[in-house]
């Protein structure tokens, strides 16, 4: 039977098929579902990690012991994970091993654009591109077998459309694999000068095989139509180009993007007229057709900037738009912001008045950077906030130290955040770090992690005791504060910041989205006290507004019973004692 | 069933219930044989900002988004959205709107204005304007949440078949504790428009 999957259910619905016993990944829009939906599936063991590098050791792990093993994450955790990747590729795997990774053309849900696409040819890893949900489920069934047969880990490359696209699916029956044996090997296993040197000529020779098989297997289809136009093109770049020129082109489609093929490509361009490279963010397959003569067209018209559609590629390469009706007024953008009732929203009104330099980090939090908050300095990837406070501190000095802070959550700080606390301990520094400790992974939509006590599955574990960890590394200032008593939060931040020595403050409190978190009821306004003042909307929060024209036409602020919890911060901004709950 | 693709898209506030909306039309179009594609927004949006989700039916459906100029039909779940994607719509599509506004966060801060007048607006320049105050309804229904379902409740008159498939679907796919509220929501939509 079809049923409709996201293409990240089709790859947790083709590891459930094919066999795949383990699953370790850290969650990242748009990656973040695949593992959510092998959670569906009891016969495979699933597991969220720390990070992209301990996960993807993790499938590398139980692939030498002879298992089919998954991971996933989006395009900058492979960034994270790339220090294993580079390796893994050179040893191979026993059972077979793919990492899926979510690039996020547009950038939609991310800090950069990047094309994991350069990851797969710098560590001469192969790498499949599906371009629908359909796709997301056959390639993956194939790069679990291809990974056997080529003795290498596979990439999977996916991005959000593909990630987060409905389409049709057919489904089939789990098929078991019993685990393969596992032979001491340190020719293969071990990686030291000796023994890598060798491998590297096997990797080298792996990388012909395979693109020999990406010749003539199949993965690439080639469809012709009008001849006079050949588009070559992979993953959503083929919808989109099929989509625009239907049979007045020709098409090439790559299914395997790493390593790339050179004869059927060539026998493509011969048959066509002008051959246009069709491909999303970097010049990849342009770069590569031309090293080998086929001219082709590509980014000189295309951009390489941002997410294609299918008006993209008609207005570049036919020249046509289509009649629009346009709103001729000014419309007021909507950005995301901190929702009602966010802890994040208490801990920034504290720190509000003291004028600080506030080191960012990846997150709900993040959010704090917009206007009215306007709190965030930088945010560059997950853990830059704590290391790059120490460097901007002793860059600066002692003095500045008093005047900056790093900000960062529960789960970043697991990721990456205690190796740039430990540096701040151990070299000395005196720099002040808050976690926003809100007990979940928030940003993609609500994972546990190991600092909640619940696993990927939401059973019961130990939870790293954050207190403890600082002390351990050897921060003795540990301080606990809850972000809606924003005046004692400000006061310990205060503290900790006049005393040169690291400390750590924790501002704990669960976020409101939490189905097990007890609001208060919506708050409301006695508009008999309301002056219109507006102070109220310095918080940011979505739930208040202010609305008509008492007030000499300032207004009366207005609370959505819908969205409000009760968190009372709008409450303790008003200085007229004119917001409350329903007596 | 050779019929060209039809374009739907559904826009709100993150948070609106726009993912439950076209979750059930594709249901719906793959019980009837099409070939379908959702194509939904997760992650950072989601925390209060303008959301889309394109759904996409037909004989055979390549691209998994709808681009400007090309939806036969936009359901908008707050007017200032409405506005925003209105370029989206093809010239004799149609609109259907609720009533309702959500200040957004320049608007709250006094930095930008609310554009007065959007859906009278909108229907002169020869669009077909379908509004509703599917809050409203929803909130008579039982739940406020249900919004989305009235909705849908509305734009069946438009997507080409029976009721019961709706409620069909619908039964099928929400919790069992709202199944009636849902219900009512969609009939209360259904009749609105009549």
């Amino acid at each position: 039977m079809k049923t409709l999957m996201l293409g990240n259910e089709a790859v947790a619905r083709a590891l459930y098929e094919v066999g795949v016993k383990v699953v370790s990944s850290y969650p990242g829009t748009p990656s973040t579902e695949i593992t959510e939906s092998v959670t569906r599936y009891d016969e495979i063991y699933s597991e969220w990690a720390p990070n992209e590098k301990v996960a993807f050791e993790v499938a590398f792990g139980a692939a030498t012991g002879g298992a089919r093993s998954f991971c996933a994450m989006k395009h900058v955790g492979l960034n994270v994970a790339a220090d294993p990747l580079y390796t893994a590729s050179y040893i191979g795997v026993n059972g077979g091993m793919v990492c899926a990774v979510a690039d996020d053309p547009g950038m939609h849900s991310s800090q950069n654009e990047q094309d994991s696409r350069h990851h797969a040819i710098a560590s001469k890893t192969p790498m499949l591109e599906p371009c629908d949900s359909a796709e997301c489920l056959s390639y993956t069934k194939l790069a679990y077998q291809l990974s056997e047969q080529f003795g290498t880990p596979f990439l999977l490359r996916l991005s959000t459309r593909i990630s987060h696209s409905r389409s049709l699916v057919d489904t089939s029956a789990r098929e078991e694999r019993p685990l393969k044996e596992y032979k001491k090997d340190v020719m293969k296993n071990v990686m030291m000068p000796a023994m890598a040197r060798g491998r590297h000529k096997v990797v080298e020779e792996r990388t012909k095989a395979i693109r020999e098989w990406s010749e003539t297997s199949g993965i690439n289809s080639v469809e012709y139509n009008d001849t006079r136009v050949g588009i070559i093109c992979a993953g959503s770049s083929y919808l989109y180009a099929r989509e625009a020129l239907g049979e007045r082109a020709s098409y090439f489609k790559l299914g395997m993007v790493n390593p790339l093929p050179i004869k059927s490509l060539i026998d493509f361009a011969r048959h066509v007229g002008q051959v246009y490279v069709v491909e999303e963010l970097d010049d990849i397959i342009e770069t590569h057709c031309r090293k080998h003569g086929i001219p082709v067209i590509g980014k000189l018209l295309l951009p390489v900037c941002g997410e294609f559609s299918q008006s993209v590629i008609r207005e570049a390469l036919l020249g046509e738009e289509l009649p629009l009706i346009e709103f001729d007024q000014p419309i007021p953008p909507r950005p995301p912001v901190l929702c009602a009732g966010c802890p994040h929203r208490g801990l920034f009104m504290a720190l509000k008045k003291l004028n600080l330099y506030v080191s960012g980090d990846i997150g709900c939090y993040t959010l704090g950077a917009q206007a009215p908050l306007s709190m965030i300095d930088t945010c560059v990837c997950m853990g830059a906030s704590i290391s790059g406070l120490h460097g901007f501190n002793i860059a600066r000095g002692s003095e500045q130290a008093k005047k900056s802070v790093a900000v960062i959550g529960d789960s970043t700080f697991i990721h990456s955040g205690i190796t740039g606390l430990i540096d701040i301990a151990y070299n000395k520094g005196f720099s002040t770090v808050i976690v926003l400790d809100n007990s979940i992974t928030g940003m993609t939509g609500h994972q546990n992690n190991p600092a909640n006590g619940l696993t990927l599955k939401g059973d019961p574990t130990v939870a790293v005791n954050l207190e403890a960890l600082a002390h351990a590394v050897g921060i003795n200032r540990v301080v606990v504060v809850d972000p809606f008593d924003m005046e004692s939060t400000r006061k310990a931040v205060e503290a900790e910041l006049a005393i040169e020595e690291p400390s750590l403050v924790i501002a704990r409190r669960p976020c409101a989205l939490l189905k097990t978190v007890k609001h208060n009821p919506p708050m409301v306004v006695d508009t008999e006290k309301c002056t219109g003042c507006k102070s109220c909307l310095r918080a940011g929060c979505p739930a208040i507004a202010v609305h008509g024209q008492a007030n000499k036409g300032r207004g009366t602020a207005v609370i959505d019973q819908n969205q409000c919890v009760g968190c009372e911060i709008c409450a303790k901004l008003c200085s007229f004692n004119a917001i409350g709950f329903k007596e | 069933m050779s019929q060209p693709v039809k374009n739907i898209m559904i826009v709100g506030v993150g948070g609106q219930g726009t993912l439950l909306a076209s979750k059930l039309m594709g249901k719906a179009f793959v019980e009837k044989e099409f070939d379908v594609k959702v194509s939904e927004v997760h992650g950072m949006s989601q925390r209060g900002g303008s959301v889309v989700t394109y759904v996409r039916y037909g004989e055979k459906v390549f691209s998994p988004v709808i681009e400007k100029g090309e939806a036969d039909i936009i359901i908008a779940f707050e007017q200032l959205e409405a506005a925003r994607w209105l370029p989206y719509l093809k010239p004799g599509g149609i609109l259907i709107s609720n009533t309702q506004k959500i200040d957004p966060m320049p608007v709250i801060m006094g930095n930008s204005a609310y554009p007065d007048k959007i859906l009278p607006t909108i229907r002169e320049k020869g669009v077909q304007v379908i509004e509703i105050d599917a809050m409203a309804l929803a909130t008579a229904a039982g739940s406020p949440r249900a919004t989305n379902i009235v909705l849908l409740g509305v734009a069946a008159h438009f997507l080409g078949f029976d009721k019961e498939v709706w409620l069909e679907v619908i039964r099928t796919t929400v919790p069992p504790k709202t199944i009636a509220v849902n219900e009512k929501a969609f009939e209360l939509g259904f009749s609105a428009k009549q």
